[in-house]
């Protein structure tokens, strides 16, 4: 703990509890506050200088300004919430399909030895694919454009969870094995009461690298023939010369980024068992 | 109730071709007895005790507890071991509590079972800490208690103190027994601490090592609990040290023939 901390620490404890909370949230939030204040100065600046040249001019709306205008609009006609729920809902999806194949898979390739021998290298030959290298074939081998979106972000989630989920299978200490054997487990219990719950905190760090690769791919995946998502509403409002909304839309998928990140990162916290001082 | 140990006939080799690690073991374990197996690093007492507890199987012969043959792991003949190995995602009631969840007792019984468990080992007061926050002696109580809980008819012991302090591992050897000999649970540890052996055991078992072999025994017929500065105490630990090198002579001279003649020189 810093000198500024501690002695704000020490203030708190003489505050009213109100005042001590509202002092605490700020303290924390001062650094995150400055470093977005940082680069709204920078969008401003840089939507300035478009908007001084002649050359640039057109594209005036990026700046900050008329994106907020923009984005409250959006928000006003609730076309945001449909935009922001169609993402939500396919890399939902996405994502549970990765848990599903991911997980049992990671379980087995981090526990049998000889599964881990056959998988590694076709696993990491295709771990190295770019999901949306996969886009044509998903194209032609699903009915739907969602089900092709889905597919696509199946193919970004799978293999970080389930990488991480065979990490952690593998750094399991054998003893935990040996004693449970020794306590009378069975099979699903060892599963249940030992392997999961050990390796929760790598599946949970392997989700959050998952949601930030699947969120990246969602945004060129939503190209695809669909008419909603915050992919489809960058490309209409391209299309459209609506720059501000298109800014909008950045915004916000670096917005909800950020946020399903944070959220990952507490339920880490959550499964974390490793004692924190 | 104790249960009786029958180590029959039994040798075991790592590998097929390999030399024995085990030969020709052969004793009895009598219900409620306090055994110690005592013998030198790497001479095969740890694979005896593994194979007592269902996680080995001998290449030759049987281990048979109450005249039924181990062949698996089961919570009615418990080991604790060198690391007590405890969950770090569990409280210590819940890490206690594990074996009796394994046999299917509802979560409401096994609470009262521990409570009354936590109090005889002394943790009553950190039933909900977390075991990361334990000391190695809380966290060696921690596994007692689990190993308690199941009710076994025999507790075996890999080394499970020697990791602690002096201090710790004193007031564990004097307790365990104690425990042992209240709930008539038949004990065998295992060691290399001569004066452990004796502080614990009604019956020490000298092993010799190249192969493993039970070659001596001593009957220690004092009264508990055990104290080291005991005139007879100590008259035990100097005929047990006597056995033991005894025991390691012997055992250097069947290796090695050319020593016996340099001995009998």
């Amino acid at each position: 703990m810093t000198t500024a901390s501690a002695s704000l620490e020490r203030n708190r404890a003489n505050m009213p509890p109100l005042m001590g909370g509202v002092l605490w949230v700020a303290n924390q939030l001062k650094y995150p506050v400055l470093g977005c204040l940082c680069l709204l100065v920078l969008w401003w600046f840089g939507g300035y200088l478009i908007r001084n040249d002649p050359d640039l001019s057109a594209f005036s709306a990026f700046a900050p300004g008329p994106t907020f205008s923009a984005l409250y609009a959006l928000i006003l006609s609730g076309e945001l919430v449909q935009t922001i729920t169609s993402s939500l809902y396919r890399i939902l999806i996405g994502l549970l399909w990765g848990v599903a194949i991911g997980v049992p898979v990671g379980v087995l390739i981090g526990y049998v030895g000889t599964a881990m021998k056959i998988a590694n290298v076709p696993f990491q030959i295709l771990r190295m694919i770019s999901p949306l290298a996969w886009m044509p074939i998903a194209v032609l081998a699903f009915a739907s454009w969602d089900a092709a979106i889905i597919f696509l972000i199946v193919m970004a989630a799978v293999w970080p969870i389930m990488f991480s989920t065979a990490h952690g299978v593998r750094k399991i200490d054998p003893n935990w094995f040996k004693v449970a054997r020794n306590l009378g487990a069975t099979g699903p219990q060892m599963l249940s009461r030992i392997i999961l719950p050990a390796i929760m905190m790598d599946v949970v760090a392997g989700i959050r690298l998952a949601v930030g690769v699947a969120w990246v791919v969602l945004v060129p995946a939503e190209y695809l023939g669909v008419t909603s998502g915050l992919g489809y509403a960058i490309n209409d409002a391209r299309d459209t010369l609506s720059y501000d909304t298109l800014a909008a839309i950045v915004l916000v998928i670096g917005v909800i980024g950020y946020c399903l990140d944070w959220l990952c990162g507490l339920l880490v916290k959550r499964f974390n068992w490793h004692l924190e001082d | 109730m104790g249960a009786t140990i029958s180590l029959d006939y039994i040798s075991h080799r790592y590998q097929a071709a390999g030399p024995n690690t085990l030969s020709g073991i052969n004793n009895c374990i009598k219900p409620g007895e306090l055994c110690a197996l005592i013998g030198r690093s790497g001479c095969g007492k740890s694979t005896l005790l593994h194979m007592m507890a269902g996680l080995l199987i001998p290449s030759e012969g049987c281990v048979r507890i109450n005249n039924q043959q181990v062949q698996k792991p089961s919570a009615k003949w418990n080991m604790m071991f060198q690391k007590a190995s405890l969950y770090p995602w569990m409280s210590v009631k819940e890490n206690a509590a594990l074996g009796l969840l394994f046999a299917g007792v509802s979560p409401a019984q096994a609470s009262e079972k521990i409570d009354g468990l936590l109090d005889m080992v002394g943790l009553h007061d950190r039933k909900d800490a977390r075991v990361q926050s334990l000391s190695g002696g809380q966290q060696q109580r921690v596994a007692l208690a689990r190993s308690l809980a199941t009710e076994p008819e025999v507790l075996l012991l890999d080394e499970p103190f020697s990791a602690l302090d002096a201090f710790t591992r004193g007031a564990l050897q004097e307790e365990v027994p104690l425990i042992c000999r209240k709930l008539n649970i038949t004990m065998v540890t295992v060691t290399h601490d001569i004066d452990e052996a004796i502080t614990m055991a009604d019956r020490v078992l000298i092993m010799s090592q190249n192969p493993g072999r039970i070659v001596d025994e001593l009957s220690v017929d004092l009264p508990w609990p055990r104290r080291h500065m005991d005139h007879k105490f100590q008259h035990l630990r100097d005929e047990l040290m006597q056995m033991f090198v005894q025991t390691e002579t012997t055992s250097i001279q069947a290796s090695d023939p050319s020593i016996s003649k340099t001995v009998a020189a």
